[in-house]
């Protein structure tokens, strides 16, 4: 009995060992870079393909980014794609916001699908700037500019000016952690504050689980309907004037074909996503300032 | 019922900064955002406040020290949070558009909503101190006791707000029930048998 026992605990923690082993990290490419930030890991991983930045050494499930080296405009993720699907909406944006910066990956394409837009990004860590322009070709320019500071602050500070954006893009949430003060109902609002006539808001969300529901409840209370696209990732397509019709969507995907082409897929693949169902509950609580347990709820079983 | 209560109120106090530092942060986030600075500058308010409650606390309990004036001490800190709950939204936004240094505005937000309830209630555990130990030899094992009671319950506040009542209450809901806590144990102390000694 004891013997038998004594098995147990030893088979206990050899699978304990095991999950703490960086599995992740030698199945991948090895890691090149390691910037010093005071808010995580901020990693680069790669070989002679590929180069990743990672906020964890779990890279294979947390890559924030990633380029092909040998066809660098290729977009390696499809959430990025589905991103673009805001140009299918208002094809020709003036002036670009983006929140979260990661490896520069919209930034970068943007810049060269629409030479002449202003693109600003705002960025909370100053370490993922130094390695999105080190290692991931990301390149302020006079077009292109990038603050660092928090993007709930930018956006008050930006609504107290005269300056307002055509696209503004959400790119600040990953699997692990969701800013809960940039998911809540007053900020989405000022969100929508900061859109041009005719603006477009697109989010790349996390959410699973119980905050989908939340999540969606929120967005619908601010923008009414939105498109909804859902693949391994959901990105959601809000407008702060009547939602452009699929109809309309299609006509500027043509205006896209060639270009999106070069960066490796066809404007049908994410054309086919976009829809208006409802799939949550239209009762779940929205989300506010005062109410935004987002990382609780997403963490909470469905 | 007298020793009981001291340790109530210092652990409940110690609850009440824990469970208000980790809603401060919430609190400045829709205004300075939640960067690494905002962080800082709740936490070092929280600690200087603290700090300086202490000394505070240690001096009151020179003159006359009684478990009335303790429980006192403890409403008095509630009150000191009642800005947060009445004006705290309007400061924070005028504050937030003067200040775009997110650094020394929400230093000086949350110096401005949280110092002095935090200061007050800094005062509890050295005023509760002085009214646990009967003599020099004992000083010690008592105030060991106060410390693991106070420090615990400031454990509990921190898990407890940030695991769970912040899933099922408002920001102000879950001030307000503090409030409603601290009035409670409070008014029960000042009605304790022997309570003016």
């Amino acid at each position: 009995m004891r013997v038998r026992a004594a098995a147990r605990v030893r088979a206990l923690l050899a699978t304990l060992l095991a999950g703490l082993a960086p599995t992740a990290a030698s199945a991948g490419p090895p890691l090149i870079h390691a910037e010093p930030s005071l808010y995580r890991q901020v990693l680069v991983y790669g070989d002679s393909y590929t180069r990743c930045l990672c906020f964890t050494r779990e890279c294979r499930i947390g890559r924030q980014s990633c380029i092909d080296l040998h066809r660098p405009d290729w977009l390696m993720f499809e959430y990025t794609q589905m991103m673009l699907g805001a140009l299918l909406l208002n094809p020709d944006p003036h002036s670009i916001l983006i929140i979260g910066l990661g490896g520069g990956t919209l930034p970068r394409t943007l810049a060269k699908l629409l030479p002449d837009a202003d693109i600003d990004v705002v960025e909370i860590d100053p370490a993922v700037v130094r390695v999105a322009q080190e290692y991931f070709g990301y390149r302020p320019n006079e077009h292109q500019h990038v603050y660092e500071e928090d993007g709930r602050a930018y956006v008050r500070r930006m609504l107290r000016t005269d300056k307002r954006y055509a696209l503004i893009m959400l790119d600040a949430y990953d699997h692990q952690y969701i800013p809960e003060h940039l998911l809540t109902q007053e900020f989405l609002i000022q969100v929508r504050s900061l859109l041009a006539p005719d603006g477009i808001v697109a989010a790349n969300t996390f959410s699973s689980s119980r905050l989908y529901q939340n999540e969606s409840v929120t967005y619908r209370a601010v923008f009414g309907q939105f498109y909804n696209l859902k693949s391994a990732n959901r990105v959601i397509l809000a407008s702060n004037a009547p939602l452009p019709t699929v109809a309309q969507a299609t006509r500027n995907a043509a205006r896209f074909e060639t270009a999106f082409t070069t960066l490796g897929f066809k404007p049908i693949s994410i054309l086919s996503l976009f829809s208006t169902g409802i799939d949550w509950d239209p009762n779940a609580r929205v989300l506010t300032d005062q109410y935004s347990p987002a990382n609780l709820l997403n963490s909470a079983s469905r | 019922m007298y020793r009981a209560c001291l340790y109530l109120i210092a652990g409940w106090s110690g609850f009440f900064v824990m469970g208000i530092e980790l809603l401060a942060g919430r609190l400045l986030a829709p205004y300075f955002g939640s960067s690494i600075y905002v962080w800082g500058a709740v936490i070092t308010v929280f600690m200087l406040a603290l700090s300086l409650g202490y000394l505070a606390g240690g001096r009151a309990s020179l003159r006359a020290p009684s478990l009335r004036r303790l429980a006192m001490i403890l409403l008095a800190a509630a009150a000191a949070a009642l800005p947060v709950l009445a004006f705290g939204d309007t400061l924070l936004d005028r504050l937030s558009a003067a200040m775009t240094d997110p650094r020394f505005g929400s230093l000086i937000a949350a110096g401005l909503l949280f110092f002095l309830p935090t200061f007050v209630s800094g005062m509890v555990s050295p005023y509760a101190v002085r009214l646990l130990v009967p003599d020099r030899t004992s000083a010690g094992h008592h105030a060991g006791k106060l410390y693991f009671v106070s420090t615990f319950g400031s454990a509990a506040g921190t898990i407890l707000t940030s695991f769970y009542l912040v899933l099922y209450l408002e920001v102000n809901q879950i001030v307000l029930l503090m409030l409603a806590i601290s009035l409670t144990i409070g008014v029960a102390a000042l009605l304790v048998p022997g309570a003016e000694a």
